[in-house]
């Protein structure tokens, strides 16, 4: 049975450059790369060192603290180069790849049947538990905790975000031994969102809690229906977990192996194959998007939360998007006239594109002005479907003020879910930095 | 416009980081990016960026007084010349009056830009736009004859104690421009108040019944205009708040904009409403009244400021409430207050300054109490979570 979600607030930002849904094999990449920062606040130790053979499947480095904590290669291969940045921080790990994968034999498991523990010792083994998010503080799941629920979405609400349902279409049956295999995870329930127009084999999944969810972006983020369904309290544990990644949990039950396979939407205006690619984790860019020059940005993940990526560099770990939009490092004489260069997208009344709903607008990365002090007040709760005040929250964070971040509900929220109020705001300000940092502080002093 | 640009970039040049000038860089960047939007990229964060920045808030602003300014100019010049009995025209009018305010602008925006840009110096920061409203704002509310030294004297009370003394924009308690005329209105009351300062040049004629329909009715006697005029705004007092209609125009372009805030104006309005029916209701319940209190509730709300300060000063974002059920507690309050001190209190015969000043100082408080009760919400769910897991244990 299904219990409908119904959100009001929001925006929904159409833009040119949607993937057509015609998923193409992507060609095998040289190197594949695993980016400890990808994972926030992790500390990584690596186990091999540079020029290890590894299979698919094996470790390569485990969090520090938490040393159950393991993540694994996505392909089978030589470890090339660890590289390293500010004090001999790690920021990649790269893996010259065979040109066919040998995969470790983790030996298949029936995750229903099997014990609670054997499922949790499997998923941490085959490096699983990288893809098991925990709310509060949008972190790697910490595997010594018990969540209180698992959430999963499979709706897509965020600028041309990829269509999960056809993600998963022809691993319908991974995904369904993911949930199994969630399921022991928790004393609670597994919540799956999907909207109405998904389709009817993710309605069928069973052992979930199944959530309709009808409304503008950010009704797709997980963290709004988590909001919505049970929200979290001081002291409360959630588990989150993509739905493509839940296949892949999936695969290691039903096969014994660790497939990383990974499909990514190429999207974006200045895009040439707007297709979806079937790849596997820590690709190379290069393989899927045309050659590009300076003046276009490439984003690894979606326009409001994703990451910059050089050309020669690997997409995140967890993006199922590739969007390609033009850098916007030009001038516009007197921008700041009202009405004037309609062609920009604003949620406010002062451009006139709100006098046309339905056109696929082209955005760049311009900032479109500059920061200023916070003056406009009400334009960041259009956007922010939540019961809580995102003004006085941003500032509580600013300030670093504890007890007044709990009160307001710093628990609750996590930096995607202010990427809307990031881009509404009219003084420019880094927002989802100033909520990052705050959870950030929240972790040393609170965890 | 290309040659412009490189032009621009040349005179930038001594003010870039590590150069000789430095420290002056936000005085040019201002002016920079005036002419420009420039081309700063996002580095961190969401990618794209909505249009509007607060360059384009603000003059949005500018946009919609624009209508009541240019009537207060042609008022200036009418009542002028109609209270001499002086033949006169259209023009000669807007003429009389462009010149007796345009100076007031001019010396507004000199000084209260002057304070802004040396403050952004001094803190290294760029400058914040919020002046261009308030700079405008200030001559607008002032008497037309008001000497040009006090006007440049309450600027820079408003600007320095009223604003960069609490960190400048966005931290202000007190609205700059109303904290203005409130200076300008304690420091010389002679020229702010009275039956002599609201018509041009009015001092220097006897005949002269400069009076505001709030001083009349306040002093007791009749009121000769007529409702619609009332309405119009042909009618005496500080340059630009008199025509209801005008200010009502501008109205609509901030709630069509989203740029004001229509809760606060709409609760405002009613506020006032209310309390004037409820005065207007005193003879029915025994009481007899007076001019002020009998003076029907439609008549209170195109009269004297108080029109122009809810739709442009009670909804300035940063010392309004904040949160939306605070914006109409907030709002509420100033329409109800402003009548209020009007009737009671004849030595202040425009309450609506008095209102909107003294609600911008309880605004975070409304904001306190409102968000306390969702802090409240907040609590009261952990306290049922708890429970909950005690009993299933």
């Amino acid at each position: 049975m299904s219990k409908d979600i119904r959100i009001k607030r929001g925006l929904s930002l159409k833009l040119e450059g949607e993937a057509e849904k015609e998923l193409v094999k992507a060609p095998r990449s040289k190197t594949y790369a695993i980016k400890p920062p990808d994972f926030h606040a992790l500390v990584p130790k690596m186990v091999l060192k540079e020029g290890a053979k590894v299979l698919a499947g094996d470790e390569l480095f485990f969090s520090k603290y938490t040393d159950e904590l393991r993540f694994t290669s996505p392909v089978s291969g030589t470890l090339k180069t660890i590289k390293r940045g500010e004090k001999r921080k790690i920021m990649e790990v790269i893996i010259e790849a065979d040109p066919e994968d040998t995969y470790r034999d983790f030996g298949k498991m029936d995750a229903a049947s099997s014990d609670a523990e054997a499922v949790k010792q499997r998923v941490l083994e085959s490096g699983c538990g990288a893809f098991i998010n925990q709310r509060p503080y949008d972190i790697v799941a910490d595997p010594k905790d018990t969540p209180k629920a698992i959430f999963i979405s499979a709706v897509s609400t965020a600028p041309l975000a990829p269509d999960w349902g056809f993600i998963l279409k022809d691993k319908i049956a991974a995904f369904q031994e993911g949930v199994n295999a969630l399921k022991k995870l928790t004393p609670g329930k597994v919540h799956l969102a999907v909207d109405a127009s998904s389709a009817q084999y993710l309605k069928d999944i069973k052992g979930v809690e199944l959530h309709t969810v009808k409304g503008p972006h950010p009704a797709g983020n997980v963290g709004i229906q988590i909001h919505k369904i049970d929200p979290i309290n001081q002291g409360d544990r959630v588990w989150t977990v993509n739905p493509e990644d839940v296949t892949i949990i999936g695969n290691v039950f039903l096969t014994g192996k660790f497939i990383a396979d990974k499909t990514v939407a190429v999207t974006g205006s200045e895009a040439t194959n707007r297709k979806y690619f079937s790849t596997i984790i820590g690709a190379e860019v290069a393989d899927i998007i045309n050659k590009v020059d300076e003046d276009v940005r490439i984003i690894s993940g979606n326009v409001l939360t994703g990451l910059k990526l050089a050309y020669d560099q690997h997409i995140s770990f967890f993006s199922n998007e590739v969007t390609l939009i033009p850098e916007g490092n030009n001038y516009r004489a007197f921008g700041w006239l009202p009405f004037t260069y309609n062609n920009i997208h604003s949620n406010s009344r002062t451009s006139l594109s709100f006098l046309f709903p339905n056109k696929k607008f082209k955005p760049t990365t311009n900032l479109n002005g500059e920061e200023r002090a916070l003056v406009v007040t009400g334009e960041m709760e259009e956007v922010l479907p939540m019961d809580v005040y995102p003004m006085q929250l941003i500032k509580a964070c600013m300030a670093g003020d504890i007890e007044k971040m709990e009160n307001l509900g710093i628990y609750e929220v996590a930096p995607e879910d202010f990427a809307l109020v990031e881009y509404v705001n009219t003084s420019k300000i880094e927002i989802q930095e100033v909520i990052r940092l705050g959870l950030d502080l929240m972790i040393t002093e609170v965890g | 416009m290309e040659w412009i640009r490189q032009r621009l970039d040349k005179i930038k040049e001594p003010f870039a980081p590590g150069k000789k000038y430095e420290k002056y860089a936000p005085a040019v960047n201002a002016i920079d990016t005036f002419l420009f939007t420039p081309n700063h990229t996002t580095q961190k964060g969401a990618h794209i960026r909505d249009a509007v920045d607060l360059k384009r808030t603000m003059i949005t602003v500018v946009l919609a007084l624009v209508p009541a300014l240019l009537f207060g100019m042609w008022n200036a010049g009418y009542q002028h010349f109609s209270q001499l009995g002086e033949a006169f025209t259209f023009w000669e009018a807007l003429g009389h009056g462009a010149l007796k305010f345009i100076p007031m602008i001019v010396v507004s925006y000199a000084v209260g830009l002057g304070i802004e840009f040396a403050f952004a110096i001094f803190r290294g920061h760029e400058v914040n736009e919020g002046y261009l409203v308030t700079g405008l704002l200030i001559p607008m509310i002032m008497p037309i004859d008001l000497p040009l030294w006090m006007l440049a004297l309450s600027v820079v009370f408003a600007v320095l104690i009223g604003k960069e003394a609490f960190g400048g924009t966005g931290m202000n308690i007190l609205n700059p421009a109303l904290t203005a005329r409130a200076f300008a209105f304690f420091a010389y009351p002679t020229y702010m108040s009275g039956n002599q300062v609201w018509v041009s040049e009015a001092s220097n004629v006897d005949a002269i019944s400069g009076e505001t329909i709030l001083g009349s009715l306040a002093a007791g006697d009749n009121v000769s205009y007529g409702m619609m005029d009332m309405f119009y705004g042909i009618i005496p007092g500080s340059v630009s708040e008199t025509s209801t209609l005008l200010i009502l125009v501008g109205a609509l372009l901030l709630i069509l904009t989203k740029v004001g805030s229509w809760r606060i104006m709409l609760s405002a309005f009613i506020g006032a409403a209310a309390m004037a029916l409820i005065f207007n209701a005193l003879p029915a319940m025994g009481v007899t009244g007076n001019e002020l209190t009998n003076f029907p509730w439609y008549g209170h709300l195109i009269i004297g400021g108080l029109a122009f300060g809810i739709v442009f000063m009670a909804t300035d974002p940063v010392s309004a409430a904040q949160t939306l059920k605070g914006k109409w507690i907030y709002g509420f309050l100033i329409g109800f207050l402003s009548v209020m001190i009007r009737v009671f209190n004849p030595a202040y015969p425009e309450g609506v300054m008095l209102a909107i000043l003294l609600m911008n100082v309880f605004a975070p408080t409304i904001d306190h109490y409102v968000i306390q009760s969702n802090i409240k919400r907040r609590k009261k769910r952990i306290q049922s979570a708890t429970a909950q897991v005690k009993t299933t244990v």
